[in-house]
């Protein structure tokens, strides 16, 4: 197996460019369990551990740009007051020493439906900077998973950052699973308010072929919430909220749990989560963890 | 293919040949003869072969040995220095082990915490800072007390 260890973005990207078979790898978290138990055996590995510009944070154009290597840790240390959302599904990434080298741009590249980033980014409308020798795109999240572990990647192409809007309202995750650590979520959710747009953004994880937004909840919450004058949100609204989300998902059974019960548990989540989330909007000051 | 690397392990550099899959973890025990860290599920989910690289707590059996070249690793043996770490030492006080096969991923795992954390911390706080580390035996009644003694002295 190859290895390849560039310094620079420019040399990662000439190096994918001439290796399009390089399995990109930075904290290990997910390409190393594939590699321990030969599920792959990649020709090449591309090691993006050294590009000092992965593994920033900051502002651009308004927005919160975090690239692709930083890992969860940092992102729970430093941003979870712009970034509320994004940092709770960050807490409930694997374990301590998981969150100490797992990333983002991981969860993106392997595109699993079950990676705990994929919510909150679909919340908060995240977008996904893609490079390759050939320039450098954006692309909405929600355009970006196109099947079970699959995304719009070219052969040529890096993920190098996501961009996010710092929140403007409350924002929620929420994730079933056995314990707290160390679980692939059974389901996930989650949830931003943008009072800013006077829209409500969601995203679910582990319930279909990809994450995905539930659009016609959000369609739904947008017309039934006052936001000139707040008010505490009926119950029936609540529900009707999460029978949408329910049906927005379309769940398999497997050995985590069944589809019956993950369209359950999403409408219960969904429930939960919004009115923890329109609490908080409220003035109620309610940011707890699911 | 082959790499030649050096880790700096426990304080003392070790040039190495390895090939570019060996983990750190496989490294450490198969070619340096370091067996403190321990091989318990090989994918993340166990923490037995937690250690230290640059400071930080990482799972050894999911970093490339050449990842990590001229990167500082100590292990659990590497932490004495003539005296038990406070860590070690309170393991001892507190019986924090029964096989001890977890042993040293929960100590360098413990240090991980101290260093993150600054002060006290509730029993909760510590069962969830150490949520990464397995003890199939159970021992967690004394890991926690030992990890909060040890938080308790740094303060």
């Amino acid at each position: 197996m190859d290895f390849f260890r560039p310094d620079s973005l420019a040399e990662a990207l000439a190096a994918k460019a001439e290796h399009a078979d390089a399995v990109p790898i930075a904290g290990g978290t997910d390409v190393m369990v594939e590699l321990n138990f030969d599920h792959r055996r990649p020709a090449a590995l591309l090691d993006l551990g050294r590009i000092v510009e992965l593994h920033e944070h900051g502002r651009q154009d308004g927005k919160v740009r975090i690239g692709a290597a930083v890992p969860y840790a940092r992102i729970i240390d430093e941003l979870g007051r712009e970034l509320p959302g994004l940092a709770m599904a960050a807490r409930t990434v694997g374990s301590p020493q998981i969150r100490n080298r797992g990333s983002v741009g991981g969860n993106l590249g392997a595109a699993s439906p079950a990676g705990d980033s994929h919510p909150a980014l679909l919340a908060a409308n995240a977008e996904v900077e893609i490079a390759s020798i050939r320039g450098t795109r954006m692309v909405p999240v929600k355009d970006f998973y196109t099947g079970v572990k699959r995304n719009v990647l070219a052969p040529d192409e890096l993920i190098t950052a996501v961009h996010i809007a710092p929140a403007t309202g409350a924002q929620q995750f929420s994730k079933v699973g056995t314990r707290n650590a160390m679980v692939i979520a059974v389901c996930a959710f989650g949830l931003a308010l943008h009072p800013d747009q006077k829209r409500v953004g969601t995203g679910l994880g582990s319930a279909a072929p990809t994450p995905r937004p539930a659009t016609k909840a959000e369609e739904f919450i947008a017309t039934e919430l006052d936001w000139e004058s707040p008010k505490p949100l009926a119950d029936s609204v609540l529900r009707r909220f999460g029978a949408l989300v329910a049906e927005a998902a379309s769940p398999i059974d497997d050995v985590r749990g069944s589809a019956a019960y993950r369209r359950h548990a999403l409408a219960v989540l969904a429930r939960r989560t919004l009115g923890w989330a329109w609490s908080e909007h409220l003035g109620g000051g309610r940011r707890a963890c699911a | 293919m082959d790499a030649e690397i050096t880790l700096r392990v426990d304080g003392a550099d070790q040039p190495v040949t390895v090939d570019t899959r060996t983990t750190v973890l496989d490294a450490l025990r198969e070619r340096l003869g370091n067996t403190s860290p321990k091989k318990g599920c090989d994918h993340g989910q166990c923490g037995a072969c937690t250690v230290l690289v640059d400071g930080r707590r990482v799972l050894s059996c999911l970093m490339l040995a050449v990842a990590a070249d001229g990167a500082e690793v100590t292990t659990a043996a590497g932490l004495a220095n003539g005296d038990l770490h406070p860590v070690q030492r309170a393991f001892i006080d507190h019986d924090g082990f029964q096989c001890g096969y977890c042993t040293p991923g929960q100590i360098c795992s413990a240090v991980g915490v101290l260093e993150e954390s600054d002060g006290e911390l509730s029993r909760a706080e510590v069962a969830e800072r150490m949520s990464g580390n397995l003890c199939r035996c159970g021992a967690y009644p004394g890991i926690v007390a030992a990890v909060e003694q040890a938080a308790g002295e740094q303060r």
